[in-house]
């Protein structure tokens, strides 16, 4: 456990730091959806007014935004780290290398930074404790750039998928395509942040909210940068000549249940899971890597040395 | 030069009935029937098939969209076309609608567009050939492309580096019909902010959509000026933010074509107010159809210039001295 989440435990003043990482192609309301969590203008509005510099092939561009939270009495201090021009060029296989590396090299600071005989005391985690993932609202399944993406970064960072600019979805489209992303997630092996449950430790009450809490996924994601007046009362919402979606509505849209969960009840798990599971990995495969190539000079050193016997 | 003289109307005394021209024309014309061959380029899952559906008010094509789990994703761009013989009022058309699936589904799409051209430079060839023939058929069956619908993501941004480079092929040998596809997702503020910005990229990246400027000698008569007045409007308008429906919903009572969401949003395909698809319906099929026909033939005759040149200077250098 770093040495924040243990102040923080023993009550200390220190927020809790939480990091998430929100990917998806442009357009899906990436930058809305922060805006709206966070309850507070994050990430500004993507400004392209040169149309000569908006088509051009891109690399990933990734920002980090660190705004300070308050949900249900628990203060974080939440790090969103945007990732505009994911999937947007011709040939875009190589944005998951970019992202992959992002969340990899805060594990080797972490790393670095245990290994060391003196350690920094304010040093900050940045590791990444959720990777928010905003498939487009098709209504079919998933795409290939999906199942990939999916596939190699849940490996490193705990999965949440989202369907984003949910609210074009009729309730039978959104039912059937919730059920075929999972099953493709299923049948891909992909594994996802799917709220867990353990029987010794927890009670019903929770065992009955995560299991509610899986049977949404993915989330129906709707985000708005406006707010409206709907029944005297002001709401972040989106109007439309043919009604008015309410974003914290639960019969809308899952922000809110999503918004309770990034905030409140599984951060904890989320980052636990991040340290105890997904580092540990990292740590493991990385040291023996580190083994074996020490291992491998060694036995070249030798090699060389049986080659030459009279030269040291 | 002498300026060449109106010719003078010499009068006629009694009716002589040559003014049935335009009825024996027609009655030619309704016994052979149309052919229009529409060709759906976009992305997969933007509503490509519903649209078409709904523009044509019958189930014409399926959705090739991958529903089942077991299925694996395409590879490559499939040319699917499709015909149908439809009729109405005793006029008959014998549609084909050109699905290609599989296009900007993968990561990476460097060669999505390739097949999508070929298809569209074949059937080009393909008339040229039958023209070329010393004993060719009267009417030759045109399978040539009137009109490319072109399908754009409705992300509210800009264009993507693929469409500008598809727009731009395509648009350069045939006619290219752009709709913001799932409009129902904008507001519209945003819908109005994102044609702003797609007019904004494709002046910029000088691409010539249909309906091209009308190509009208001085002086404009009458005729001339509504023509033009009414492809000013359409021009304006392109791309037509458009939602389709095959279900039909009751909306105040009545049956209509539309979606209703999961929040209680009610979306009528038909009503003006909510989207342009009415527009596009009436610019596809009761304006412009023929003249879509007609454009087809001038991308045909450059299509047939450069392959004739082609031929001629290959020809020429197998047949040169210095070889």
């Amino acid at each position: 456990m770093s040495m924040s989440d243990m102040r923080a435990r023993r009550g200390g003043k220190k927020a809790f730091l939480f990091n998430m990482i929100i990917v998806g192609q442009a357009g899906l309301g990436k930058s809305t959806f922060i805006n709206t969590l966070t309850n507070h203008p994050t990430i500004p509005k993507r400004q392209c007014d040169d149309p000569a510099q908006c088509t051009l092939e891109k690399t990933v561009d990734i920002q980090a935004y660190t705004v300070e939270t308050d949900e249900d009495g628990m203060k974080m201090q939440l790090t969103v780290v945007d990732t505009p021009g994911f999937g947007e060029n011709i040939d875009s296989s190589t944005h998951f290398n970019e992202i992959l590396s992002y969340i990899e090299h805060q594990y080797d600071d972490v790393l670095a930074e245990e290994s060391k005989i003196k350690r920094n005391p304010k040093f900050q985690d940045s590791r990444i404790h959720v990777l928010l993932y905003f498939i487009p609202p098709t209504g079919h399944a998933l795409r290939e750039i999906d199942i990939e993406l999916m596939k190699r970064l849940c490996g490193r960072v705990n999965i949440l998928p989202c369907i984003a600019k949910a609210d074009t979805l009729t309730p039978k489209e959104l039912a059937a395509f919730k059920m075929r992303i999972m099953e493709d997630i299923a049948v891909n092996e992909i594994q996802v942040f799917d709220f867990p449950c353990d029987e010794n430790e927890d009670d019903d009450e929770t065992m009955q909210e995560n299991l509610e809490l899986r049977s949404l996924l993915p989330f129906a994601v709707v985000g708005s940068d406006d707010t409206l007046l709907v029944n005297g009362r002001t709401l972040r919402a989106r109007q439309y000549p043919w009604g008015i979606v309410e974003v914290e509505n639960m019969k809308h849209c899952d922000v809110a249940q999503l918004r309770s969960v990034l905030l409140s009840t599984h951060v904890q798990e989320l980052k636990e899971l991040t340290h105890d599971v997904l580092y540990e990995a990292y740590r493991s495969e990385k040291l023996s890597q580190l083994e074996g190539l020490a291992e491998k000079l060694a036995e070249l050193n030798m090699q060389a040395q049986e080659q030459q016997p009279g030269s040291v | 030069m002498a300026a060449v003289q109106e010719p003078k109307k010499t009068p006629i005394g009694g009716y002589v009935g040559f003014d049935t021209i335009p009825t024996q024309i027609e009655r030619k014309l309704l016994r052979r029937g149309f052919a229009f061959n529409v060709m759906l380029v976009g992305a997969t899952g933007l509503g490509k098939s519903t649209l078409l559906n709904t523009l044509f008010a019958a189930h014409l094509i399926d959705s090739k969209g991958r529903f089942k789990v077991n299925e694996p994703p395409r590879q490559t761009t499939e040319i699917a076309p499709v015909t149908h013989h439809i009729e109405e009022n005793g006029v008959r058309l014998k549609l084909t609608v050109i699905d290609t699936p599989g296009y900007a589904d993968l990561m990476n799409n460097e060669h999505c567009l390739d097949p999508i051209l070929k298809y569209i430079k074949d059937q080009y060839a393909h008339f040229l050939r039958k023209e070329l023939t010393a004993a060719r058929e009267r009417y030759i069956t045109d399978t040539r492309v009137h009109c490319v619908l072109f399908f754009i993501n409705p992300s509210g941004q800009s264009l993507k580096p693929l469409d500008i480079v598809a727009l731009r092929q395509l648009a350069d040998i045939c006619n290219v019909v752009p709709v913001i596809a799932k409009a129902d997702s904008l507001t519209l503020d945003e819908r109005a902010a994102f044609k702003a910005r797609i007019k904004e990229e494709i002046e910029y990246h000088g691409i010539k959509l249909y309906p091209g400027q009308l190509q009208v000698p001085e002086p404009l008569d009458e005729y001339d000026l509504q023509e033009q007045a009414l492809t000013d409007a359409i021009r304006a308008r392109i791309p037509f933010a458009v939602v389709g429906s095959e279900r039909t919903i009751v909306v105040g009572g009545q049956p209509v074509r539309g979606r209703r969401t999961k929040w209680g949003g009610v979306i009528e395909v038909d009503n003006e107010d909510h989207c342009e698809f009415t527009h596009l319906r009436n610019f596809l099929t009761r304006t412009h159809l023929q003249d879509l026909i007609e454009t087809t033939a001038l991308h045909y005759e450059a299509f047939r210039t450069r392959q004739l040149l082609a031929l001629k200077e290959n020809r020429d250098s197998n047949t040169s001295p210095n070889k």
